[in-house]
C-alpha cells in the first residue's frame, strides 16, 4: 500500500531496535571489578612464587637429588634434606586416602540415597558441614588424645598410623561433603529410568548413580588430599618429629608404626632456625611441597576429564 | 464400589465429585483401582478414582495439564514411593493382588510394570548398555545381543544405531532417545507398559511407528498410554479415560478427578459428560 511507503523502511526500523543501548556503564564497571580482583589474586600468587623461587632454586642447583633424598636435621644446613619429608608425607597420604574415601564415599552414599530427610538426618547433614570448618588444631588434639594416647596399642604412639588417622579425620567432612553433592547432581530422572525397569536400590546407584557421580566425587577427594598434604597443625599435635628422625630398614608396614615427619613439618622446623644458611632449604622444601600439591590438583583435573559424563 | 455398564442408561448430567459411570472393559482385568487418592505433602493431587484396566488391551489417559495423569499412572508401578512426600490412599490390585500391601517388594513390581518416562531419560551410558541394563539385573541368563536388536527393532530404533550401539545413547535426538526409552522398557518383558507421552518427542512418521508397535504389542503386554493427542488416543487406545482438574477450595489449588472412562469408541463419539464432550472437541484445555 502507498501508506507504507511514506515512513521508514521497516528493515529500518528494526536494525535500529536490535541495536541496543549503545554503552552499558554497570556493566563494564562490574566487569572490570572482576578483573581487578581476579588480577590481583594471580599477582599475588605470582609474588610469592617467585620469591620461593629466588631463594630456592639455587640449592636445587647446587645439591639436586641430595637434597631430595636428604634427612631432616636442624644443625648442617649442608647436609639437611627433604627425602624423610617427602616418604613421611606420602606415608601419610596412603593413609588418608585407605581411611578417608571409602568411608567418607560410604558416608556420603548413605545419607545422600538412603538416609530419609527427617530432622535428624538434616541435623547430622549440617552438623558434618560444620565439622569441615573445625580449625584443623582442633583434629590435633582429638588426634592426640585418642589415636596417640587411647588407642597407642594399635597405632604405637606418635607414628604414622597416628598422623595419618588424625588428617583422614580431618578430611573426612570435604570428602562427605563434595561427594554428597556429586551424587546430588545426578538426575533423578536416571535413578527412576533404573527403579523403572526394575533394579534395586544399590543396582540402580552401582551402575547409574555412583558412575555419574565418580568425577565429582574424584575431583573432591583429590582436592581434600591436597589439603591433608599441606596440614601442619594437626601433625604437630599429634606428635611428628621436628628433630633428627631415625627411620627407615625395615619393612613397608612396619614403617606405618614408626616416627615420621612430613613435608610441612619440616618447612616449619627449618623457618624457626636463626641460621641464614637454611632459610634457603626452607624456599626449597616449599618447591617440593608445592609440587607435590599442584600435582595433586593435576591429578583431579585429569580424573575429572576422564570422567566427565553428560546427561 | 459402583459400575455401570456402557449399555445401562447414561448419566448425562452433571454432578461434580459423585461417581461417574466408570465402564468395566470387557476382559480380565490387569488393575482394579478403587478410591484412589494421592497426596504430595498436604496436597491433593487426584482423589477419587475407581477404575479398571482390562488384559491385553491399550488404555489411555486424557486431561488438560497437571489433573494428575502421570500421578496416576505413577501408582500403577510404585513409582510414588520413591516420591518422599507423596502418598497414596485407596487400592490398586494387580491381577487381584494389593499392590500397596505391606509385604509387596516394589521391585518386584516394576519387573512386572514396565514404564516409559515422559522426559526421555536414558543411562549416561552406551546405547547397548541401556537396554541389556534391565535384562541384567533381571538374572536374564541368554543372548543380551538378541535382546538388544529384538528390542531396539520393536521401538522402531534398529535401523538408525544398528552400527553405533556402543555409542552414548546421550548423542540421540530426543525422538530417538525417546524410542530408545521404549526398547529399554521392552527388553524386561514386563507384563504391563505404561507409557507417559511416549510421542511428545516424536515427528510423525516415528508416532505412526510407535503406534503400530504398540498394537503389535498388544497382544503380548497390556499398556496403559497417557496422552496430550487426541487424534492418538482415538486411534489406539480401546478404552480412555479422561481427567481433569477441579478447584480445590482448601488449599486453593486443583485436585484431579476421573471425569468419564469409556470404550474409546464411545468418548469420542458420544461421551456422557459435557466436561468430556468439550476437551475432546477442543473446546477446553
Ligand atoms: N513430585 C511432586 N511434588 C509435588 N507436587 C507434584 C509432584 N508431581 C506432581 N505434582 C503436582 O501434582 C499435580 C498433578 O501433576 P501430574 O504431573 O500428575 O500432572 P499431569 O496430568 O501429568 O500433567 P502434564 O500433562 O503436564 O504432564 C500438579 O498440580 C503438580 O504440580
Ligand atoms: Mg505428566
Amino acid at each position: 500500500m502507498a501508506i507504507a511507503a511514506k515512513g521508514p523502511r521497516t528493515s529500518d526500523v528494526v536494525a535500529q531496535q536490535l541495536r541496543g543501548r549503545s554503552t552499558d556503564v554497570k556493566g563494564i564497571i562490574f566487569q572490570a571489578a572482576l578483573l581487578f580482583a581476579l588480577l590481583l589474586s594471580l599477582l599475588i600468587l605470582l609474588v610469592l612464587i617467585a620469591d620461593v623461587a629466588r631463594g630456592g632454586l639455587g640449592v636445587f642447583q647446587e645439591r639436586g637429588g641430595e637434597f631430595l633424598r636428604g634427612r631432616l636435621t636442624v644443625v648442617s644446613p649442608t647436609t639437611a634434606g627433604v627425602g624423610q619429608g617427602i616418604v613421611g608425607s606420602l606415608l601419610l597420604l596412603i593413609f588418608v586416602v585407605l581411611m578417608a574415601f571409602p568411608v567418607g564415599v560410604a558416608a556420603a552414599i548413605y545419607l545422600e540415597e538412603y538416609a530419609s530427610d527427617t530432622r535428624f538426618n538434616r541435623f547430622i547433614d549440617v552438623n558434618i558441614r560444620n565439622l569441615a570448618g573445625v580449625p584443623s588444631i582442633v583434629y590435633g588434639l582429638l588426634g592426640l588424645v585418642i589415636f596417640v594416647q587411647v588407642l597407642a596399642p594399635l597405632t604405637g604412639g606418635k607414628t604414622v598410623m597416628a598422623g595419618g588417622l588424625t588428617l583422614a579425620i580431618l578430611v573426612l567432612p570435604i570428602v562427605i561433603i563434595t561427594s554428597m553433592e556429586a551424587l546430588r547432581a545426578v538426575p533423578d530422572s536416571i535413578r527412576e529410568a533404573g527403579f523403572g525397569v526394575g533394579a534395586t536400590r544399590w543396582e540402580v546407584i552401582r551402575s547409574h548413580v555412583l558412575p555419574a557421580a565418580a568425577p565429582g566425587i574424584l575431583t573432591g577427594t583429590v582436592l581434600s588430599i591436597s589439603r591433608a598434604i599441606g596440614e601442619t597443625a594437626p601433625l604437630l599435635v599429634v606428635g611428628a618429629t621436628t628433630g633428627l628422625l631415625a627411620t627407615g630398614g625395615r619393612g613397608f608396614f612396619e614403617s606405618f608404626r614408626e616416627g615420621y615427619t612430613a613435608l610441612p613439618v619440616v618447612v616449619f622446623r627449618w623457618t624457626s632456625l636463626p641460621n641464614e644458611d637454611f632459610r634457603a632449604l626452607t624456599s626449597a622444601a616449599i618447591i617440593v611441597l608445592l609440587i607435590m600439591t599442584l600435582s595433586a590438583n593435576a591429578i583431579a583435573i585429569i580424573l575429572r576429564n576422564r570422567y566427565e559424563r553428560k546427561w | 464400589m459402583e459400575t455401570v455398564t456402557t449399555d445401562s442408561p447414561r448419566n448425562v448430567h452433571i454432578d461434580m465429585g459423585a461417581r461417574k459411570p466408570n465402564a468395566r472393559p470387557s476382559g480380565e482385568p490387569v488393575f482394579e483401582v478403587a478410591d484412589l487418592a494421592v497426596y504430595y505433602g498436604p496436597f491433593r493431587a487426584i482423589r477419587d478414582v475407581s477404575m479398571s484396566i482390562a488384559q491385553h488391551q491399550i488404555t489411555a489417559l486424557i486431561g488438560p495439564s497437571g489433573c494428575g495423569k502421570t500421578t496416576m499412572l505413577r501408582c500403577f508401578n510404585r513409582m510414588n514411593d520413591l516420591i518422599e512426600t507423596a502418598r497414596v490412599e485407596g487400592s490398586v490390585r494387580y491381577h487381584g493382588a494389593d499392590l500397596y500391601d505391606k509385604r509387596v517388594d516394589p521391585v518386584e513390581v516394576r519387573r512386572r510394570i514396565g514404564m516409559v518416562f515422559q522426559k526421555p531419560n536414558p543411562f549416561p551410558k552406551s546405547i547397548y548398555d541401556n537396554i541389556a541394563f534391565g535384562p541384567k539385573v533381571a538374572g536374564f541368563k541368554g543372548d543380551l545381543d538378541d535382546v538388544v536388536e529384538e528390542s531396539l527393532q520393536k521401538a522402531a530404533l534398529w535401523d538408525e544405531v544398528r552400527n553405533r550401539l556402543k555409542e552414548s545413547a546421550m548423542g540421540l535426538s530426543g525422538g530417538q532417545q525417546q524410542r530408545l526409552c521404549i526398547a529399554r522398557c521392552i527388553a524386561v518383558r514386563p507384563d504391563v507398559i505404561l507409557m507417559d507421552e511416549p510421542c511428545s518427542a516424536l515427528d510423525p512418521i516415528a508416532t505412526g511407528r510407535i503406534e503400530d508397535l504398540m498394537q503389535n504389542l498388544k497382544d503380548e503386554f497390556t499398556i496403559v498410554v497417557v496422552t496430550h493427542n487426541m487424534q492418538q488416543a482415538a486411534r489406539v487406545s480401546d478404552m480412555t479415560a479422561f481427567f481433569t482438574a477441579e478447584v480445590n477450595e482448601e488449599q486453593d489449588r486443583r485436585t484431579g478427578v476421573l471425569v468419564e472412562y469409556d470404550k474409546t469408541e464411545q468418548m469420542f463419539t458420544n461421551p456422557s459428560d459435557e466436561r468430556t464432550e468439550n476437551y475432546v472437541t477442543g473446546r477446553f484445555g
